[in-house]
């Protein structure tokens, strides 16, 4: 009996001191970065580390979490952009109105293609989502109500406005908003995957009958995973359409996002907290500084290299480049 | 007191009768084997009871509620519980964790449903194993994983699917011990169990299935001699 007196002492979670200073250490570096005087640059690339690292986390939680393969992601992340873009240009609403708006109507979305979609399994669900990615990319080169193919252009303010979103002078202001939604959106992700929650959606993911078994409501729960990702997916379109102050449906519907967040996920650790990020850090340096090497595009050498990593890691390293760190880390910031 | 009243519960699968008309009573806190020779339909009943496969006739009666083609979540939350025949363990979780997933059914409280996990692990004795992943179990260990599991949503009947099969002989006195002990914790069961000498030794009474129908139903003893169960076992001798 003491055994099981000693058993239920134990904390609920091995938490690992070093492991919570490095972390903590990690976003103290990350405020205190601009001070250090970084070129506009490394600013950008910073931004996009961040950007990224969310799509790819809202990739996680429907893909990683309940273990439903989207390749329509984008739609989500075009609804957020449209939403703070149209209701800014129509009627001069604040953006952050607009990022709220796009939470909404993402969850929506979410919902109501969900319910149906859900109910297919495997390869078929990943088809679906991908015709509903492109079919919301036709549809916006076509709606004349959101400016159709041309899309909007986000009228420009004399001087940086924190009511407008928009800063002309520095990448700073940017820098810090998207900072603040990479840190909220991971440390939701963090508690979900330790909340009830977290464990019913793995079980789901695991074995959808041994979970119904267990009373759980399987369709209910992917139904929740999938506005959840949604929702996380929607605040980077707002933020990336008030960044560049444009928005179109190539850019903002493009199905490079979809597949960018997937790729980066499977890279860094499928069904890891921190897999999103490790596969970030690695993928869009790597994209940015080829970009600059290379011109343009890059050349498209990001992509080979990328290509090569991603083989190198299926074959040695399948659940991803976070699986290099130790069994007890790993185990405790797992989803899966 | 009744807890359970099965009626006419039949299922087709194209031409075959998987269940014909199946009608039986389970007591509250008895343990029930059901047996039968391969293909006679156990499995299929299990799960028309719980709901994975849906019924095409019947009724099913739990605790004065018709549970009849239910959903199997819904059923699971209304108090009866089943483990597989072909293990369904959360894989990459470990059995700790599986077993919580169990204790979340009714509890919301992590440290709550935590405790009650390692108490329910104690009772099936892994809780050395409890931080292992289940894919680590051995298949004894990922039997008792599935009871402990299902005994963590605080079931009052419980359908448990080949307690013995598929593990060393050595395995198997521990596991009926445990079944045995159900009755302690006030649960009732129903068991498919293919070992005739365990279900002799822990049912109070037996069902007996062959061919999707039901041949006979009864006390141990009865069983033991009716002619109908010893020839869907044996095979009726013809005059050849």
């Amino acid at each position: 009996m003491s055994d099981l007196k000693s058993a239920q002492a134990e904390p609920l979670f091995n938490s690992n001191k070093k492991m919570t200073y490095l972390v903590l250490g990690f976003f103290a570096f990350l405020i205190l970065l601009p001070a250090l005087g970084p070129t506009k640059f490394f600013l950008h690339l910073m931004i996009m580390i961040f950007m990224h690292a969310v799509i790819s986390q809202s990739w996680n939680i429907i893909g990683g979490f309940s273990g439903q393969i989207s390749l329509g992601h984008g739609a989500f992340f075009g609804i957020g952009a449209y939403a703070t873009s149209f209701f800014y240009v129509e009627y001069g609403l604040t953006p952050w109105a607009g990022i709220v708006i796009g939470i909404i109507v993402c969850a929506i979305v979410a919902i109501l293609i969900g319910i149906p979609m859900l109910r297919l399994s495997g390869h078929y669900f990943a088809i679906a989502t991908l015709l509903v990615g492109i079919s919301f990319q036709i549809i916006f080169q076509r709606w004349d109500f959101v400016g159709a193919a041309s899309g909007l252009w986000v009228p420009l303010t004399s001087e940086d406005s924190l009511y407008a979103i928009q800063f002309h002078s520095s990448k700073v202001p940017y820098y810090y908003l998207f900072l603040i939604f990479f840190t909220i959106i991971f440390f939701i992700t963090w508690v979900i995957s330790r909340s009830k929650l977290g464990y019913r959606l793995r079980a789901v993911r695991d074995d959808a009958q041994a979970a119904q078994s267990l009373g759980i409501d399987v369709a209910k729960h992917k139904i929740i995973a999938f506005a959840i990702s949604a929702m996380m997916m929607s605040p980077m379109g707002s933020l990336f359409a008030q960044y560049i102050l444009i928005v179109d449906p190539d850019r903002m519907f493009n199905f490079e996002i979809s597949i960018i967040a997937l790729l980066i996920t499977v890279l860094g650790g499928i069904g890891y907290v921190w897999g999103p990020l490790v596969g970030t850090l690695i993928l869009i340096p790597l994209a940015e500084y080829a970009r600059i090497f290379f011109g343009g595009t890059g050349g498209a050498v990001d992509l080979m290299v990328y290509g090569v990593v991603l083989m190198i890691i299926c074959i040695f390293k399948p659940s991803g480049i976070i699986s290099f760190l130790p069994n007890h880390i790993l185990h405790r910031e797992k989803m899966r | 007191m009744t807890i359970l009243k099965v009626e006419n519960l039949s299922k087709s699968f194209g031409g075959i009768h998987a269940n014909q008309d199946i009608s039986f009573e389970v007591q509250s806190g008895e343990i029930l084997g059901v047996i039968g020779p391969n293909g006679a339909g156990k499995s299929t009943l299990f799960d028309l009871i719980t709901g994975f496969t849906k019924p095409d006739k019947g009724s099913v009666i739990f605790e004065e509620k018709n549970i009849f083609g239910l959903r199997p979540d819904k059923i699971s939350n209304l108090g009866v519980g089943r483990t597989f025949q072909k293990l369904k363990p959360f894989a990459d979780q470990t059995l700790l964790e599986n077993v919580m997933i169990g204790a979340f059914s009714k509890e919301s409280n992590q440290k709550v449903a935590r405790d009650k996990a390692l108490e329910i692990i104690e009772f099936v004795q892994l809780l050395e194993k409890r931080h292992h992943y289940a894919k680590e179990l051995s298949t004894g260990q990922r039997k008792r994983l599935e009871l402990a599991r299902a005994l963590a949503t605080d079931p009052k009947l419980l359908l448990m699917d080949e307690v013995t099969g598929g593990v060393d002989q050595k395995t198997i006195p521990g596991l009926v011990e445990l079944v045995k002990k159900l009755r302690g914790r006030g649960v009732t069961v129903i068991t498919i169990e293919h070992n005739i000498n365990i279900i002799m030794d822990i049912s109070d009474h037996v069902l007996a299935l062959d061919q999707g129908k039901k041949i006979a139903f009864g006390i141990p003893k009865e069983i033991q001699n009716n002619q109908k169960v010893i020839d869907a076992y044996l095979g009726t001798i013809d005059a050849a």
